[in-house]
């Protein structure tokens, strides 16, 4: 089995698994392979996207006219708080999976639901530190610095805020249509968005917030 | 209520754009009224808006590349016309109107021409290639071209309500702030790439995943046409520079409508930022465009010199490095920035790096004809003229990517000359020979040839005529994009650049003819077998227009040129191998998800440009909706009998078994 296999999953439908040529030459792969290697490409141009951002963070990190820096403003506690809402949801966003795959609903719906919870209460945090700031004057248009990093940390917000919405509709989908094999690749593929979000959270943990209140 | 918008959008008091846009009304208008009488409502719905068919996608896209073409090329024309004119004098462009011209001009060629071109061949073609029923995800694909159209429709309604933007085809900060540039001019800009940026973003998944991950049995990475290692390459690049695209215009967003502060002059901004970004984007970009193009000089060329590709290996490995090292040579667009001698030095180095794969194509396309016997039919036509074109483009590139060199020459019109020279000698005539060569297998009969010829002569006199004076005219020191001017020794050579593109318009009037005698002519022109050129890749192993499902069986690979193997084997056993169990077959349902998606993309890139808030959360709910509806559905497949199979690809086998006779009755 190779690592990309691991990676999205036993067949299922598919009891032979023998290494075949026809196999190799892709003409009898099953949906679930491509849907999964299809959306892995997609999350790779998002990581794209977010790295033109974390780029220009890094340019314009010291371009703060004179405004406050990440310094004086990050506040490492809140931060840590977030960091665990949304590493705890990844867990129970992989629990979700697994509860999709064995069709126990109350895995997956009880997994779901937490993964829902812990994603608000880490946006709840991240619009509280945005409020925050913005009240005392250091809004995204106070400087080049606030503009990047609002930007970088907001796009990443809005990301988890469509997640949650396509938490809500899987949800709501699984619950009237049940386990599906289309329903639970869309599952597969928002298991592994939300992982995603979490990887791209670890870096702006690490450059923008360790970094910037390091300095 | 309407935001910005009011009536004094609308150029009353400007002629041209007026009489330009009342024109095309009257068109669009007429065409719509001639559909809706015909009664071609339901058909046109049913089997093309609607279509998840990766060869109507295909038709779709190309057609949507020549209607832009005949626009952005009446800005060209309106622009040498009035660069004859304008020495001393206003001409009749005034400056602001000028400024829109030329940056539509850009714009629509780059991304709304030449784009969707390769777009559309890539779609039509790759599948077949491959030996596949269609593309990994045919709902998306259709969605991907309903929002490049969505994108080709902003910047046309621009024309009459409200301005385009006049900031050159990439709108380059602090001139495209809102300090500078108060109107709605770069919002259309902006939203219109925004809208199609994430269709072509799709396009490169779909893409990506369908030649790395569908196949036909037998069909391995090093047994795919050139065609699909080209697709390959490019949509890895779409995958890989898009992203930045949306980033980059993202920010300009911001910076315009939040009042951020990432390109502006105040407020810590970097105006540098910007062209390191869009470079970044923007050079992969005319390698994304390029690649396709040569993935289809490498199908010509091999299909009309009668042989296999010379050195598919070296073929190969040469687009994976462009691949790759298209990505490193983005500063040459700004030697000028200041970066000093060693930043330049290494970026002038790479760049003439790139050179040295493309250089290996061309040598492989030499020595596949070399020893060949050539039929100059008119795809061969424009590849030979694009070898010839090309290599000179590919050199005045070398040229400028010499940073002394190029500090003389940047924003100079050779640099207009150059990048014209490789798009409309490289990928523009890769587009045409596409075109041609596989326009019977889009429709069952052939584009006439004679005019077809006709067509490509005056297209490489008039792009010889028209633009071999700019590189003179560059220099002498002539700048790009000037309104008027007042050196009358640049007078003749804009006079003969005019005239250039009066011949290309000769040509593309006798394309138009060329369809037209076609459409008319296509009984005499039919291609029965659906092999009309003696082709080699598995394309014109099915019928011309194929059915639906493509091939009855999938076909087995045993080597490269796969449908070659198959002839061969066919002519020495003096008949078509045994018919095969045919089974039903189960393809995508047809939906309009694509087509609704992109209607509520319209309203709401509309809505942003001028600040329509309440239609932008209204235009947005509709397109989520739109999703869920389409995740709600139960049917997503419908299957085809294995008796209408069989009927489909009998009819197909017996009029290739006539031909196996006839052929073989005359050797």
């Amino acid at each position: 089995m190779s690592a990309f296999e691991a990676a999205v999953g036993h067949e299922r439908d598919l009891p032979d698994r023998r290494y075949t040529a026809e196999r190799t030459a892709g003409g009898l792969l099953s949906k679930r392979i491509i849907v999964g290697y299809g959306f892995w490409i997609f999350l790779l141009s998002d990581i794209v996207m977010f790295s033109a951002f974390f780029a220009t963070y890094a340019v314009l990190v010291d371009a703060t006219a004179g405004g406050p820096s990440g310094r004086e403003l990050f506040n490492l506690r809140n931060v840590a708080i977030e960091t665990a809402c949304l590493l705890l949801s990844s867990f129970t966003c992989g629990l979700a999976s697994i509860g999709a795959r064995k069709h126990r609903g109350s895995w997956f719906f009880g997994a779901m639901a937490a993964t829902c919870i812990l994603g608000v209460a880490f946006l709840f945090i991240e619009v509280r530190e945005f409020a925050g700031m913005v009240a005392q004057g250091a809004g995204p248009t106070r400087s080049a610095f606030l503009s990047a990093f609002f930007t970088l940390v907001g796009c990443h917000g809005l990301h988890v805020t469509a997640g949650l919405l396509w938490l809500m509709t899987m949800m709501a989908q699984v619950f009237a249509k049940g386990y599906r094999a289309d329903i639970l690749r869309r599952v597969l593929c928002f298991g592994l968005f939300w992982h995603t979000l979490d990887i791209i959270w670890v870096a702006i943990f690490t450059v923008v917030y360790l970094m910037g209140a390091g300095q | 209520m309407l935001g910005k918008l009011t009536w004094a959008a609308v150029p009353f008091d400007q002629p041209i754009p007026l009489f330009a846009a009342a024109l095309v009304g009257v068109v669009i208008m007429g065409v719509l009224a001639w559909i809706t009488l015909k009664g071609w409502l339901p058909y046109l719905w049913q089997e093309w808006i609607t279509s998840v068919d990766h060869k109507r996608i295909g038709i779709m896209y190309i057609l949507l590349a020549m209607v832009m073409l005949l626009r952005g090329f009446s800005d060209a024309i309106m622009m040498r016309s009035q660069q004859a004119l304008a020495l001393h004098s206003e001409g009749y462009l005034p400056p602001e109107h000028y400024d829109q011209i030329f940056s539509a001009h850009g714009t629509l060629m780059i991304l709304f021409v030449a784009m969707p071109f390769v777009i559309g061949l890539m779609n039509f073609v790759m599948p077949l290639q491959l030996g596949i029923r269609d593309v990994a995800f045919p709902t998306l694909n259709s969605v991907s071209f309903w929002l490049t159209a969505t994108g080709a429709l902003l910047v046309n309604i621009s024309l009459v309500v409200g301005e385009f933007a006049r900031t050159g085809w990439l709108p380059f900060p602090p001139l495209s702030e809102i300090t500078y540039s108060p109107g709605v001019g770069v919002d259309y800009y902006l939203w219109a790439l925004q809208i199609s940026g994430v269709g072509t973003l799709l396009t490169g998944v779909n893409f990506v995943t369908t030649v790395l991950k569908v196949h036909a049995p037998g069909m391995t990475y090093m047994r795919m046409p050139i065609f699909c290692w080209t697709t390959l390459a490019s949509n890895l690049m779409i995958v890989a520079a898009f992203p930045m695209l949306t980033a980059t215009l993202a920010m300009l967003l911001l910076d315009r409508y939040l009042g951020f502060h990432f390109f502006t002059n105040d407020g810590g901004g970097n105006v540098m930022m910007f062209m390191n970004l869009i470079w970044a984007w923007g050079h992969p970009e005319v390698y994304i465009l390029i690649l396709p193009a040569f993935g289809v000089f490498s199908e010509v060329v091999s299909t009309f010199s009668g042989k296999p590709l010379f050195g598919y290996r070296s073929m190969v490995m040469a687009t994976m490095a462009i691949c790759i090292l298209s990505f490193t040579v983005w500063l040459h667009h700004f030697f000028t920035m200041g970066a000093g001698a060693d930043v330049n030095a290494i970026f002038g180095i790479t760049s003439a790096i790139i050179a040295v794969p493309t250089g290996v194509k061309i040598f492989n396309w030499l020595f596949t004809m070399y020893g060949g016997r050539i039929v100059y039919s008119t795809p061969m036509l424009w590849s030979i003229g694009f070898m010839v074109t090309f290599v000179i483009g590919g050199v005045t590139g070398v040229l400028l990517a010499v940073p002394p060199a190029d500090f003389v020459l940047h924003e100079s019109l050779f640099q207009v000359a150059h990048f014209h020279n490789v798009i409309i000698g490289g990928v523009l005539f890769g587009a045409f020979a596409g075109y041609t060569f596989w326009f019977p297998k889009a429709f069952g009969f052939r584009l006439h040839e004679g005019l077809g010829k006709a067509a490509f002569w005056c297209w490489i006199v008039g792009f010889y005529v028209a633009f071999m004076p700019l590189y003179v005219l560059g220099l002498m020191g002539m700048t790009r994009r000037m309104q008027h001017y007042d050196v009358p020794a640049w007078r003749p050579w804009l006079l003969i650049a005019a005239g250039g593109a009066a011949i290309i318009l000769v040509g593309i009037i006798l394309q138009i003819v060329q369809l037209a005698v076609s459409i008319r002519r296509r009984e005499e022109l039919r291609d029965v077998t659906g092999d009309p050129w003696n082709g080699r890749s598995l394309e014109w192993a099915t019928s011309s227009p194929p059915p639906a499902f493509n091939f009855a069986v999938l076909p087995r690979v045993e080597g490269r040129d796969a449908y070659w193997t198959i002839k061969q084997r066919a002519r020495q056993q003096g008949g078509l191998s045994k018919e095969p169990r045919y089974t039903d077959i189960e393809m995508p349902r047809n939906s309009p998800t694509g087509f609704i998606c992109a209607f509520f993309a319209t309203f709401m890139g509309f809505a942003l440009i001028w600040h329509i808030w309440w239609m932008v959360a209204v235009a947005a709910l509709g397109a989520y909706a739109t999703f869920v509806v389409f995740a709600w559905r139960d049917r997503v497949e419908y299957v085809i009998p294995a008796d209408e199979v069989a009927r489909i690809d009998r009819a197909n086998r017996s009029a290739r078994g006539e031909a196996l006779v006839h052929m073989q009755a005359t050797p």
